[in-house]
Formats: C-alpha cells, structure tokens, sequence
C-alpha cells in the first residue's frame, strides 16, 4: 500500500482571511458536544486512604448517592483495589462513573508494599488501553475508559504532618495520576490548626518533589478561579449524608453537642471548593491530562520497554515498507542464529546420547563375551566329568561281565563236586 | 426547587466544560475539491467560505492543458467566526480530468489521499505523539459536469464524497431532476458509497425529521457559485448576472447551495470529521497492517517495526505444534532406549 510522492505545492504561509459573512462555523464547538452528549461521558475516580478515614462517605456526599457499601474491616492481610461503576443521570448528560476504593491500606504493620496494588491497577488500566489501541480492528470511539482520572487522597487530621506512607504513596502515583490531596475528617481541626497544617503538607510536598495536580490556569475563562483554588490545597472536606434541620433550612450536617458542622458551608470546610473543582469546572479536564500526559508516558515507557524506537524526524519521507525491510533482515540473521545454535544443542544432545548407548551395548557384548566364556568353561568342565563318569562306567561294566562269566563256568564244578 | 439545588451534582457541566476546551484548542478541516477545470470549483469554494482564496492564481490555456498532469495543491488558511478559530485546508486537484488520456487521472488523488493516511498513521505510531498533525482528508467535492457522468469508484472508500451537479445555472428544473435520478441510479448500480448523512434520531420532532428527508432526497445537490455581488429585489446578493435574470446564490429555488452549506459547514461538519477517522481511517490502517502480519508469519514470527498487537496466526500455531510434537517423540524415544538399558542390566 505504499503511495509514491506526488507533488504537493502547498501556499505555506497561513493566512488570516476575512469572511465577507456569516459562513457558520462557529457551530462547530456545538456539534461536538452534541456527539459528546449522545455517546456518554465517564469518570473514573480512586480513592486511597486509611480505613474509616471517611473515603465512602465522601463519594456518596459528592454525588449525592448512597452507593452501596458495608463498612470496611481492619483486618485485611494486604491492599486490594475495588471498583464499582455507577450509571448516573443529570439533566440530558450521561455519567458512567466507577469508583476505586483501596481497601486495606493502612491496616498493616509492614506497609513497604502497600503502594503496589495501588500502581498495578492504574498501569493494567493504562495496559487495557494500549491493548485496544494496538488492535488491528479497533473500535476506540465508544471503548469504555477505565484509566484512572482522579486519585483522591486522603490525609489524616492528625494536624502535624503527612505520615510516612503517605509521603512514600504520593511519590510513587505522581507520575502516574492526577493526585488531589484531601484533609479528611477535617472537623476535628480547629481553624488555625488547619491553617498550619495545610502549609505543612505543602511544604513537604513541595520539598520531597511531589507532583499534585494543578487546576489550569490556561484558559481565561476559568483561570481565575482555578488560581484561587490551588491556593486552598489540600481542601479540608467533611462529608456526611445526614440530614439535619437548621434555621429554617435542612442541611447536609454532621450534629455534634457543641454544633452543627454544615458540609456545603465553606466557612466551616472546603467540600463546595472541592465539589466545584473536581466536578462542575475541571472534570474535562482530568480527563485529558489522563489521555495526554500520564497515558503518553505510560505508553513511551512501555513501548520502549519492548524495544521501539522513534524514527528520526528529519528523515526524508519514506514508506513504512522500508523500515519493515531494515528491521526484516536484522531480525532475520538474529532468527537463523538462533535456530542454528538450536539445531547444534539437539545434534550434541543425540550424539551423547548416541555414546551413552554405545558404551551400553559394549558393556553388554563384554558381559556376554564373559558369560559365553564361563558357559563353555562350564560345558567343559562337564564334558570332562561326563567322560569320566564314561570311563568310570566302562570300567564297571567290564569288570561285571569278567565277573559274571567267572561265576557262570565256577557253580557247574560245584554241582560235580556234591554228585559225587 | 430547593430539593433539585440539593441533589444538584454538577456533572451536567461536563458539555459545558466540553465547549470550552474545545473553543480554546481551535479546529481544523481539510477538504478536497476535484473536478475538470472550469466547473466551478474555486468560485464555489470562494462562496462557501465568503472570502477569497484564489488570488494570484494562473490558469493554463488549453494547449498547456494537453498533458496536464493532475497536481495537488494545498490552501491552508486561519478564519474565525464568533470566536472559534477554524484551520481551513483547501485541496485543489488542478489537471484532473483535463488531458485527453484520462485514465489516469485518479492516481495522484488517491496516492495523495494515501499519503496523508501513512503520515498519520506513522505518527501515531510513534513515541512521542505531543503534536500530531491531522492532513488527513475528511471531505471530497466531486464535481460532475452537467453533461456528463462521473466516475467515483477509485475514491468511495477512502474518502466522504459528496458529489455535486456543478454551474446548475444551464439546467432547467426538470434537466436538473433527470440528472438528480440518473446520477442517483448510477450511485446504486456501481454501489459507490457516497456520504450518508446520519440518521436523525427518531425523538427529535417531525418538523426536523422532514426537513432531514428532503435534504436526503435532494442530492446530488445541484450547485452555483459567484465570485460577485449583484443587485436583486432590493438586497445586494452574491449571484450571476445574465440578460435573462439574475441568479441568486442563496436562492433555495434557485439552487441547492444552502443545502450544501448548512450541510457541509453548519451541521455536519464535524460528523465528516468523525467518519474519516473512524471508518476511512481506520479502514487505510487495518489493510496496512494486515498486509504487514501475512508478511511476517511467511518469516515465521519475527517482531514488526511498528507496535501492533498481532495475533499469532493459524499456520504459525500449527507450525509451533508439529514442532514440539515432534520433540516429545524423540524425547519419549531417548528414554525408552534408556529404560530398556536400564531393564537389560538388571
């Protein structure tokens, strides 16, 4: 299928042209999303914290849902990652959102491993998609993305600083996710607390080279907002999907003796920042940082692994049919070698084989040659007695019949000798 | 309304964030036009996207025409309208159709269109995959000359083409619906697979559901262009003037061209987009890379210069298994001799 040059004279430089009117594509943007509507949008949210840190909770406040879950136990002897896909609706938008809980991180005393089920799921996502793209007939435009696009992490408010886990987590997934750091539980710390602890974090974060997502602050539309956001990382969010009757109004709230906590009032924690960021203005987003940044690098990684290279850029245009024929002929000779240096084991293997059975049948032919020996040293040796058992016999019969013929003449003068 | 603020999530912005981004990044369209010189082309382009493209342009006189071989040249212009930035790409195909051996005349479209096929599919391949271009063609014009038939075959699979009747100004109603039905016959007798407009889906109303069958039952649209602005009922008008009346660019009894506008740019646009990636495309790549694996099990099984993923094929498997077949019996055979050896000193 090699297509020969033809020759392209392309007017190089750009031109900016005036309409003379409305041509009308500025409907484009338009038809997009309504492709984007029809077909469906999904989000894949992984949730990594300590058991009971309030990880479910969270996800059911954020979505408004009480996704079915029973409490976690404490007592799993590693880490395993959950997911559940959810098909949600809101207005004429489609959501298939799947939620990854890491169950079991934290509960263990010897926690140097707890990171891996964590990476090894989001690299077999990222392995199921290049699986699809390598395909011969693939079928991308309605595949089910599963590759993560937010890890959510969680941070305990012990109100001093992040815990060595997960330091060590968050440096292991920055490469690989869009981290977002969450305070959790984030109640039980006073206000300047709070405030002290959230610099903390980001200073260790900063310090030990740890890479968080940044909203972007590209797009003139949502850059200032976006900016004013990163500065209130990590958020500090409570969730709760009780009910409780304030002023006139009922509230999502978490009821204490001392007070009312109220989740969606940024005064007492930042679940509306959180809510608005993850959801209502950078969703999109995460998603396309997962496609063109983590999965990329996944992806180069990987194919470099199995030894791709990428061909020169300022190569001359030439057919794939080449490269096919360069890489053809190397992997031919390294082919043939390896078969010759498999032929040559199996031609030594049958010609020791081939001795060991000679020497065999040697040993066999001796061990004959010797018994014939015996055999016949036997043979003789009867042979000799039989002959000599012969004679013996001969002997004795001789002697009987002088014997007998003695006697036969001897009785008759006996007889004369008593007639008389 | 209280309880609907509670429940509101907010993913419902997602089209919103969809929109936004999409504005931002800007799109880009290539579109091919072929035909015999002289049909059109260039006017029509020129009134379809309200501007001019061809300035400084040579036209060859019909001596020079005689061995004209087809030549494919590029326009790439930036316009923008309403904010949104569109990367248009013309391709002409000057010389098609104009020599007096036209057989072919085909080659240097499809091997161009081929071409753009391989770029991409290259890059994609490739490692670092940060600013691909897409040259890729995602819509033909094909002109058919009023008095004569076309010949799209070579192109239908690789290529949207939507045919048009080109200067429909020297047809009369009935000509233009004789060539409509014969053009159409011959669309179904050679199966050419021309653009489908996609189904409209059967919830949207009746009113849009008729509108989309006439639009289906109007092609091949038959089309006028002009490069000028003439006075008609009162309004300055892109038309052509002639003795006998004045003909209206925008006119619907006229001429099709606001179906084909409100087609090609207002409403399916991106869809043209759409298919050329993941039907033609995909097409070109999977004949590519079939025709490279049934190379490579002939080499019994060796590694491709691009990442596929292929599945070993039945005959290497059968192969692999006579082989490791065989093995065993020799194997099997090595250790009954053994045994036997072994029984025999016993």
């Amino acid at each position: 299928m090699a297509a020969t040059d033809v020759d392209v004279f392309s007017n190089e430089e750009k031109r900016n042209l005036n309409l003379g009117g409305h041509v009308g594509f500025d409907s484009l943007p338009d038809q997009l999303v309504s492709k984007s509507v029809t077909q469906g949008f999904c989000f894949n949210i992984l949730c990594v914290g300590e058991t009971g840190i309030g990880k479910s909770t969270l996800m059911n406040t954020l979505f408004n849902t009480m996704f079915e879950n029973e409490e976690a136990s404490h007592y799993q002897n590693g880490v395993y990652l959950r997911p559940r896909t959810y098909d949600l609706q809101e207005s004429n938008v489609q959501l298939k959102l799947t939620i990854v809980d890491s169950v079991g991180f934290g509960d263990q005393i010897n926690k140097e491993d707890s990171y891996k089920p964590i990476v090894d799921y989001i690299d077999t996502e990222f392995e199921n998609y290049l699986q699809e793209e390598l395909k011969i007939k693939r079928s991308l435009f309605n595949y089910h993305d599963t590759r993560i696009h937010i890890c959510l992490y969680f941070i305990a408010p012990t109100g001093h600083s992040l815990k060595s886990l997960d330091l060590v987590t968050m440096k292991k997934l920055d490469s690989k996710v869009n981290i977002i750091p969450i305070i959790a539980k984030a109640d039980t710390i006073s206000k300047s607390e709070l405030h002290k602890f959230k610099i903390k974090i980001m200073s260790e974060l900063v310090s030990n080279g740890v890479q968080i997502y940044q909203f972007p602050t590209d797009d003139e539309a949502v850059s200032e907002i976006n900016a004013s956001m990163n500065a209130h990382l990590p958020f500090a969010v409570v969730g709760s999907v009780e009910e409780v009757k304030v002023g006139n109004k009922t509230v999502r709230a978490r009821q204490y003796p001392w007070g009312i906590v109220q989740v969606e009032n940024e005064s007492h924690c930042d679940f509306v920042k959180l809510r608005e960021m993850l959801i209502r203005v950078n969703m999109e987003d995460l998603r396309e940082q997962t496609h063109t940044r983590h999965y990329e690098l996944y992806r180069r990684c990987k194919l470099e692994e199995m030894g791709f290279m990428d061909t020169d850029p300022d190569s001359q245009p030439f057919s794939l049919q080449e490269t096919y024929e360069a890489k053809r002929k190397e992997f031919l000779g390294d082919l043939q070698h390896k078969e010759e240096e498999m032929r040559q084991m199996f031609v030594n293997k049958v010609k020791e084989t081939e001795a060991e059975l000679k020497e065999k049948e040697r040993e066999l032919h001796d061990k004959f040659e010797q018994l014939k020996r015996m055999h016949q040293e036997e043979k003789r040796k009867v042979e000799e007695k039989r002959r000599d058992l012969e004679e013996e016999m001969n002997a004795f019969n001789r002697k009987k019949v002088a014997v007998e013929t003695l006697s036969l003449s001897q009785p008759l003068k006996k007889d004369k000798d008593r007639k008389n | 309304t209280n309880t609907q603020e509670k429940q509101y999530v907010g993913f419902a912005t997602l089209p919103n964030q969809v929109h936004r981004k999409s504005v931002k990044k800007g799109f880009d369209f290539t579109l091919m036009v072929a035909g015999e010189s002289g049909m059109g082309k260039s006017t029509l382009v020129n009134s379809l996207f309200l501007t001019d493209l061809y300035k400084d342009r040579k036209l060859l006189n019909a001596e020079e025409r005689i061995n004209q071989t087809v030549e494919i040249i590029k326009h790439t212009v930036d316009i923008e309208e309403k904010g949104v930035k569109l990367k248009l790409t013309i391709v002409d195909t000057p010389g098609f159709g104009d020599a007096v051996n036209n057989n072919e005349c085909w080659k240097p479209i499809t091997d161009y269109i081929d071409q753009q096929f391989e770029q991409y599919f290259r890059d994609e391949s490739g490692l670092n995959r940060k600013n691909i271009q897409d040259n890729r063609v995602h819509c033909c014009l094909y002109f058919i000359p009023p008095f004569g038939h076309g010949c799209m075959k070579a192109l239908h699979e690789k290529v949207n083409i939507i045919p048009l009747i080109a200067k429909a100004d020297c047809l009369t109603p009935n000509e233009i619906k004789k060539l409509k039905d014969r053009i159409r016959e011959e669309i179904d007798k050679f199966g050419i697979k021309v653009y489908q407009f996609p189904e409209c889906d059967s919830d949207e109303d009746e009113e849009f559901k008729q509108l989309d069958k006439e639009l289906k039952e109007c092609t091949p649209f038959a089309v006028i262009g002009s490069n000028t602005v003439v006075e008609a009922r009162g309004q300055r008008v892109r038309g052509r003037l002639y003795p006998w009346g004045i003909v209206e660019v925008e006119n619907q009894s006229h001429c099709d061209f606001v179906k084909l506008r409100n087609m090609l740019i207002r409403s399916h646009m991106h869809d043209l987009k759409d298919v050329t990636c993941d039907v033609h495309y995909e097409n070109y790549r999977a004949q590519c890379i079939q025709e490279m694996t049934s190379k490579l099990t002939q080499d019994n099984r060796m590694e491709s210069p691009i990442p596929i993923l292929s599945t070993p094929d039945v005959e290497t498997e059968k192969l692999i298994k006579m082989k490791d077949e065989e093995l065993k019996r020799m194997q099997e055979m090595l250790n009954k001799m053994q045994q036997q050896m072994h029984d025999k000193d016993q």
